[in-house]
């Protein structure tokens, strides 16, 4: 649209960037445990507009979903359960200073960094572009993320597996094959019941929308994976189902065959594209679609695991230390 | 227009300003939680100028960003949330292990008792 009057869309950066500076103030000035995760989880939204403006689309989707969604929820509830500390005596006023020196100095050094960093900006665009062909994904980080730098997105899906498999071993040993109850925090008020009954349904098309078009527009099986996992703890969090218990077989075959099934094919790939993780020629787009829809399927199980808990048993009166 | 500072130069300057912020309440933070959260606030900080550094590239290379780097971001940012996790998990083990009333309040007997029957996960007063 060109020759529209409308003012330097920069001029929204100035107030952008100062109200995520303010809200991080805040956020650490602030007395109650619980105000501060509510304004993280703003912050949270407020990033991903900065992610907008960077021209990151998938970046801003990943965080809106996880930073603005999951991750409030993970954090409201910890907040729930660990309650407001008792009042702690300030730190000594030098303490304060010499601290706030130290940060001072810290970010004085990186504003320098960001300010004289080389013209020309190296970059690999020209790099990606070349070989994206290839890969048959119209979405240039789509192809980094399954192709390119196919290693880090395979141990990132394991670090998730292990992740939740580390997260179970905080249970005490009475309660292991119970289900996770972190989500249980008291009745659920009818809004949220009500809320919880019309967003899965929308979450779900999205979830898969988003999976689905990450192949040649912003998405991908990580913002998918978010937005189905926060869909699956809405419902929890609203008691209209209960994460399943670890000993649930399913369960455990939904999170890891992701990283197994991407392993699999990469370990293929010795013998058919001669190299670790290479992707046959003719066979590269079907290949990479069943990847991404099992790590779309491994991505939300984990998250919404991870946001789950671990194990514990029913009622809050049972000794759990006594029994580990 | 008139402005001398692009929008990679302003949210890196700001993603350095996260990272100081950040910083200060991941060491004086009132509670584990919130040191928690002033961590995530330096990792969104590095993110951000992460971000800015992308957004350079992606310009001279004739796109919005470059692919690369946000693809790094992207598996970050779900790195970050997993740890996040774990560590929410090892705090609310942490609070049922160290009565933090225990000294200073007249209750502490009852609390005492109440912390050695204390599941840290069970299911509210149901």
């Amino acid at each position: 649209m060109p020759d529209l009057p409308l003012p330097d869309a920069r001029f929204a950066d100035i107030p952008l960037g100062l109200a995520l500076l303010v809200l991080a103030l805040w956020l650490i000035a602030t007395r109650r445990d619980r105000s501060a995760v509510i304004g993280f989880t703003a912050y949270g939204l407020l990033v991903a507009v900065v992610w907008v403006r960077l021209g990151a689309i998938d970046v801003a989707l990943t965080e809106a979903a996880l930073g603005g969604g999951l991750m409030g929820l993970l954090l409201l509830t910890a907040a729930a359960r660990l309650g407001e500390p008792r009042g702690q005596p300030a730190p000594p006023m030098f303490m304060r200073l010499l601290v706030g020196l130290l940060c001072v100095g810290v970010t004085g050094v990186l504003a320098v960094v960001v300010l004289s960093l080389p013209t020309p900006a190296p970059n690999l665009v020209a790099a990606v572009a070349e070989h994206q062909h290839t890969t048959e994904l119209g979405n240039p980080v789509a192809a980094v993320l399954v192709a390119f730098r196919a290693v880090d997105t395979l141990l990132e899906s394991v670090v998730l597996a292990l992740a939740v498999i580390v997260l179970w071993s905080f249970a005490p040993d009475a309660a292991w094959g119970e289900r996770p109850r972190t989500l249980e925090l008291g009745t659920p008020g009818p809004a949220l019941v009500l809320l919880a009954r019309l967003l899965p349904p929308l979450g779900l098309v999205v979830g898969v929308h988003l999976f689905w078009a990450g192949a040649d527009d912003p998405g991908g099986p990580f913002q998918a994976g978010a937005v189905l996992a926060a869909m699956a703890t809405l419902m929890w969090l609203a008691r209209l189902g209960a994460p399943p218990p670890v000993q649930s077989r399913l369960t455990r075959v939904g999170l890891v065959v992701g990283p197994l099934v991407f392993l699999l094919i990469g370990l293929a790939g010795v013998v058919a594209a001669d190299a670790f993780l290479g992707y046959p020629e003719g066979l590269t787009k079907p290949l990479i679609l069943i990847i991404e829809a099992v790590k779309t399927l491994s991505v939300a199980v984990a998250l919404a695991l991870l946001v789950a808990g671990p194990p514990a048993l029913p009622g809050n009166h049972l000794p759990s230390r006594a029994a580990s | 227009m008139t402005l001398s500072v692009t929008e990679a130069q302003l949210y890196g300057l700001c993603g350095a300003g996260l990272i100081g912020i950040g910083l200060y309440g991941a060491i004086l933070g009132p509670s584990a939680l919130r040191r928690l959260l002033a961590f995530n606030l330096i990792s969104s900080g590095v993110f951000i100028v992460f971000g800015a550094i992308a957004r350079r590239g992606g310009l001279a290379g004739g796109a919005a960003s470059d692919p690369v780097p946000q693809a790094l971001v992207i598996t970050g940012l779900v790195v970050a949330f997993a740890a996040t996790a774990l560590a929410v998990a090892l705090l609310i083990r942490l609070a049922a292990l160290q009565p933090k009333t225990a000294r200073s309040s007249p209750l502490a007997e009852l609390a005492k008792r109440r912390y050695d029957a204390f599941d840290p996960w069970g299911g509210g007063k149901a």
